[in-house]
């Protein structure tokens, strides 16, 4: 429609200032943000939040990407949420075919298992996990948090892969099948390529999931040198208790991974989400 | 050929047996385990002693638990309703093509790329009582009165972090409607106008019954979801002030790893998991719905 066309009736001018209205304030937060951070604490103090700032600087993120730890906590953030991004999809994706494509006992009990899983609150598994990180050995390691990371996204990942996995004709497969191809090759070298949609629409939802989680990162971490950029932004905040310019810059910071996600595979990241709500 | 047929059946268990080992070890035995630990006096350090239902007795003496709970009920009224009224609103008016339809559309979602302690982060700045955004609006346009600490007040708190979820949720609810209405058949759209319906009949009559299951989802998820608070109260209050935006989960976590009350924590934690296995349910009963419609 064109534009012309489309306001020719004063309700739908109406209609459509309200919404413009509505999209300018859901965007303040970002629009409030993006000031404070280029402004100098003491311009925001004195002269209030409204004025017009004196100066403009970029230090607030120099001082947060250096002395407020930024520099170590995303990179930390990566080396947490790219193993636990692979494991979880490549296991997920085996145990997808398996419940997709074959009817043995169990099956159904196993699926029930994996949807309800995703839906537990963290906070009942806990104290049972940091037990067993503890146990492991794995307490305050990256290795603890890949561990409950990729174990816990194996529900939402194996639920939305698998309904994906039954949409595939089974001519395909029952072809290959006929051809003498092992179960194996037939997963990797056919359920796999056609299952390429469904896997980018699921790591970019599950990257931002991973890279963005608190609760995990405070309870199996205690060296700040391990943290997350998550959890690391928690202690900026205590560190800069008045400093809000510093804090906001570095939320910001914080930030950049996974916008650039969403700006480029805004689609994908989007699919997901419908796809775990909608087919379920 | 015996051979061959026995190994044809073990097949689907050798994709398993990996991924589901590691999710039997770290999620579903946990979950069993956390009722074992609510019924001991776990400290953290030395090993867990039996003592019956002692912390659930506490538990239910304690008024910060009732607190937590309170919490979570206006949370649970406030998210399947604001956001579920706003993204369906939201949905509707974007599901045509207009003009910035992609700007409007990425403007509602971007709060979902965030992470919750960002949007804690920024928003505890706009609600700064001396010159956060939100009071230097309102001393600027003469409404003094207004202007709160909206951190620090025991009313107001817990609305004030709400505010934010809500912030957050309305542009998720909005994807899963605009998904839903894909789905709606325009035939039936056009055949009620036909027959006389405005575009309010037709909303009420037509589309929204036929958004009724994405409806139910909508509303499972989002108690779900306000059961599963605490990033928000822990990065903006931890609880505070005077427990007053304590949640479950963050009562929850103060007990168990601030008070080193671990049992204790278990027990907070096993009524979580209660009260979200009603709705869990409710959902895999969903789920199981449309399995059979295969």
């Amino acid at each position: 429609m064109t534009a012309r066309k489309f306001f020719s009736s004063p309700w739908r001018v109406l209609g459509y200032a309200v919404l413009v209205v509505i999209t300018l304030l859901w965007l303040v937060p970002f629009i409030t943000a993006v000031l404070t951070s280029l402004r100098t604490n003491d311009d925001i103090m004195l002269r209030g939040f409204l004025a017009l700032p004196k100066t403009i600087t970029i230090n607030s993120f120099v001082e947060a990407w250096k002395r407020g730890g930024l520099s170590k906590y995303l990179p930390n953030s990566f080396i947490i949420t790219i193993p636990s991004l692979i494991l979880t999809l490549f296991l997920s994706s085996l145990s997808a075919y398996a419940l997709a494509r074959f009817r043995f006992t169990g099956n159904r009990l196993i699926f029930f298992l994996y949807v309800g899983g995703t839906m537990l609150p963290f906070q009942v598994l806990m104290l049972p996990v940091f037990r067993l990180t503890d146990a492991l050995g794995l307490y305050d390691t990256y290795w603890g948090l890949i561990g409950i990371h990729t174990a816990f996204q194996l529900g939402f990942c194996t639920f939305l892969l698998r309904n994906y996995m039954r949409t595939v004709p089974g001519e395909i497969l029952e072809s290959a099948r006929i051809d003498g191809c092992g179960e194996f090759r037939i997963w990797w070298q056919i359920m796999m390529p056609l299952t390429l949609p469904a896997i980018a629409a699921l790591a970019t939802l599950e990257f931002t999931w991973i890279f963005n989680d608190y609760l995990w990162a405070i309870v199996l971490l205690r060296s700040d040198a391990l943290k997350p950029v998550t959890a690391g932004l928690a202690t900026l905040q205590g560190q800069y208790v008045m400093d809000w310019t510093v804090i906001v810059a570095g939320a910001l910071l914080a930030t950049v991974p996974t916008v650039l996600v969403f700006i480029f595979l805004q689609r994908y990241f989007i699919e997901g989400l419908t796809l775990g709500a909608t087919k379920g | 050929m015996v051979r061959r047929q026995t190994l044809s059946k073990l097949t689907p268990y050798l994709f398993l047996i990996v991924p589901l080992v590691i999710y039997l070890v770290w999620v579903i035995g946990p979950m069993f385990y956390t009722f074992y630990l609510s019924l001991t006096d776990w400290d953290g350090l030395i090993d867990p002693h039996f003592i019956g239902l002692r912390n659930y007795q506490r538990l239910f003496k304690d008024p910060v638990f009732y607190t937590s709970l309170e919490n979570n009920l206006k949370w649970i009224a406030s998210f399947i309703t604001v956001p579920v009224v706003v993204g369906l609103a939201l949905a509707m008016a974007l599901n045509h093509s207009i003009p910035g339809e992609k700007f409007f559309k990425a403007s509602f979602y971007s709060p979902l790329v965030l992470s919750l302690v960002v949007s804690g982060l920024i928003w505890s700045w706009m609600y700064h009582p001396a010159n956060g955004l939100i009071n230097s609006v309102l001393r600027q346009v003469g409404l003094d009165a207004l202007a709160k600490g909206w951190l620090s007040s025991e009313n107001l708190v817990m609305w004030a972090i709400i505010a934010v979820a809500i912030w957050r949720q309305a542009g998720y609810v909005m994807v899963l409607y605009l998904a839903g209405l894909q789905g709606v058949d325009p035939g039936l759209v056009d055949a009620s106008k036909v027959d006389g319906c405005n575009g309010w009949q037709t909303f009420r009559h037509v589309i929204f019954p036929l958004l009724a299951p994405i409806t139910v989802i909508v509303v499972v998820i989002s108690i779900i979801d306000s059961l599963r608070a605490f990033d928000l109260v822990s990065v903006m209050t931890r609880g505070g002030p005077y427990n007053s935006s304590s949640v479950l989960a963050n009562f929850m976590y103060i007990e168990a790893f601030n008070n080193y009350k671990m049992g204790y924590g278990a027990a907070i934690s096993v009524i979580l998991f209660l009260i979200s296995a009603v709705f869990i349910f409710i959902y895999l009963y969903r789920v199981l719905q449309t399995e059979m419609e295969y």
